[in-house]
């Protein structure tokens, strides 16, 4: 059987992984390379690199740490941030990404993504998305969770998918930085929406909240996470063996 | 040396950097001489079969690794450049492949059930269905290996040499004579998949 997936996401800006809580207070964590590599060594099964610089000098720091990461670890890599066009993801791609995520790029031009799924195939592209609880229902946000699209996310979800995105990560801003478990209501929502592997992340806080993901979301293919990671809070060879125990198939 | 072709398909920095990481002497050419000159061959691929197949037509190349692969230089195929080494492939109709192992491709949805994800994207046990095969020699015991793909080959049993499970028997790893092909793939499969790499160029 394929296991389930445990994913820690790198938010790097000038050179350097950071992390901020609700998509604000950003700190300073580590250089991304070693960090990426501990990750490797831990037992990650997928690397998330999230370019979150706005200057072209970041870009190419951001391309250079891609460059040596990808020369070094040998599991996948998934970049996002600041993917708009196809040469975005070309470059990306150039640099050692396996897997390209847009998120407000798929917003701002809904072609990308079938360009993208055309010219790299399905399972290169994946759809990122930031969802949040508005008026009752799950409403898509862009520009790192700070503009309201009012684009329902399930439609959405169902639309990229069927234009070709190959896989999905449900960012919930609700419990986002929170730590106090996944989006549970909002995930079972997404899987029963699409046949492609969902991705969740937002709310991880301790080891239970990705047993309970598992448990309570038996068609999520994965955890995503980056603090409880970054700050040792959780040790992702601890957390494996504990799936394990607990009966989640986990590649050991 | 190993020559890994280059026909426009798919992203080969990760299949030449792990490589180097093992210190295993490639190229990525699509220059005839080159693959001839070659020891052995790798074949990557990403996408559509269709799509993958007119390319690698259209660089002439098939002529080339027809020959190399009769003269018995080892050819491994990697995810869809595995199952090009096949003979059909149902993805969106039906296509005609490398002919140099017995079997076809097939849509994973239709014959795995309704709460499997397509694509498989993901870790999955891979077991040896042959024993003491060349390509599994350092690697543990069932591994887990890497797998991102939409469509599986059935592969016959005389090539058949491991498979993963999901919902359906998926051929992972193929291998009659000096033709080789994994669906997963070994530059993204950690330490596993690297040892698959090296015992592959170490096949004489």
């Amino acid at each position: 059987m394929i296991t389930k997936r445990i994913i820690p996401c790198l938010d790097v800006r000038n050179g350097r992984v950071v992390k901020g809580k609700n998509f604000i207070n950003i700190k300073d964590v580590d250089n991304p390379v070693s960090l990426a590599k501990f990750y490797n060594d831990e037992g990650a099964d997928e690397l998330v690199f999230y370019d979150i610089t706005a200057s072209a000098e970041g870009r190419s720091l951001f391309s250079d740490v891609l460059k040596e990461t990808a020369s070094n670890i040998f599991i996948p890599l998934t970049v996002g941030g600041n993917i708009r066009t196809l040469d975005d993801f070309d470059r990306v791609l150039k640099s050692g990404a396996d897997k390209v995520s847009v998120n407000s790029g798929a917003i701002e031009n809904p072609k990308l993504i079938s360009e993208a799924a055309e010219k790299y195939g399905n399972q290169c592209v994946v759809l990122s998305m930031d969802v949040k609880r508005t008026d009752g229902k799950f409403t898509v946000f862009a520009k790192g969770g700070r503009i309201n699209t009012g684009i329902d996310a399930i439609k959405w979800v169902k639309e990229c998918t069927k234009n070709g995105a190959g896989e999905v990560v449900v960012n919930s801003i609700d419990t986002d930085g929170v730590k106090n478990g996944f989006d549970i209501e909002m995930l079972r929502q997404v899987c029963e929406s699409t046949d492609v592997p969902v991705i969740a992340s937002g709310g991880a806080g301790k080891m239970k909240d990705f047993l309970d993901l598992f448990k309570e979301v038996p068609s999520v293919s994965a955890g995503l996470a980056a603090s409880v990671f970054h700050f040792g809070e959780i040790k992702i060879k601890d957390l494996k063996k504990y799936l394990s125990d607990n009966g989640i198939e986990m590649r050991i | 040396m190993i020559a890994i072709i280059d026909y426009g398909v798919g992203n080969l920095f990760s299949l030449n950097a792990s490589l180097k990481y093992m210190n295993i002497e490639s190229e990525v050419t699509k220059d005839a001489q080159h693959i001839r000159d070659a020891d052995k061959i790798i074949l990557p691929g990403v996408g559509a079969f269709k799509d993958a197949y007119d390319k690698l037509e259209s660089t002439g190349l098939i002529p080339v690794l027809d020959e190399e692969v009769k003269k018995g230089k080892c050819l491994l195929g990697i995810c869809l450049g595995m199952q090009l080494l096949f003979e059909k492939s149902y993805e969106y109709g039906e296509h005609k492949g490398l002919c140099y192992l017995k079997g076809n491709i097939y849509p994973l949805r239709d014959d795995i059930p309704s709460n499997y994800n397509v694509p498989e994207i993901g870790w999955n046990k891979l077991f040896a269905v042959k024993e003491n095969d060349p390509l599994l020699k350092y690697t543990d015991n069932e591994p887990y290996v890497y797998y991102v793909h939409s469509y599986y080959a059935k592969a016959d049993v005389d090539s058949l040499a491991a498979y993963s499970e999901y919902g359906v028997k998926v051929s992972g790893y193929v291998h009659k004579d000096n033709v080789f092909g994994t669906q997963f793939h070994p530059e993204k499969s950690g330490r596993d998949g690297l040892n698959i790499l090296k015992a592959f160029d170490e096949i004489d």
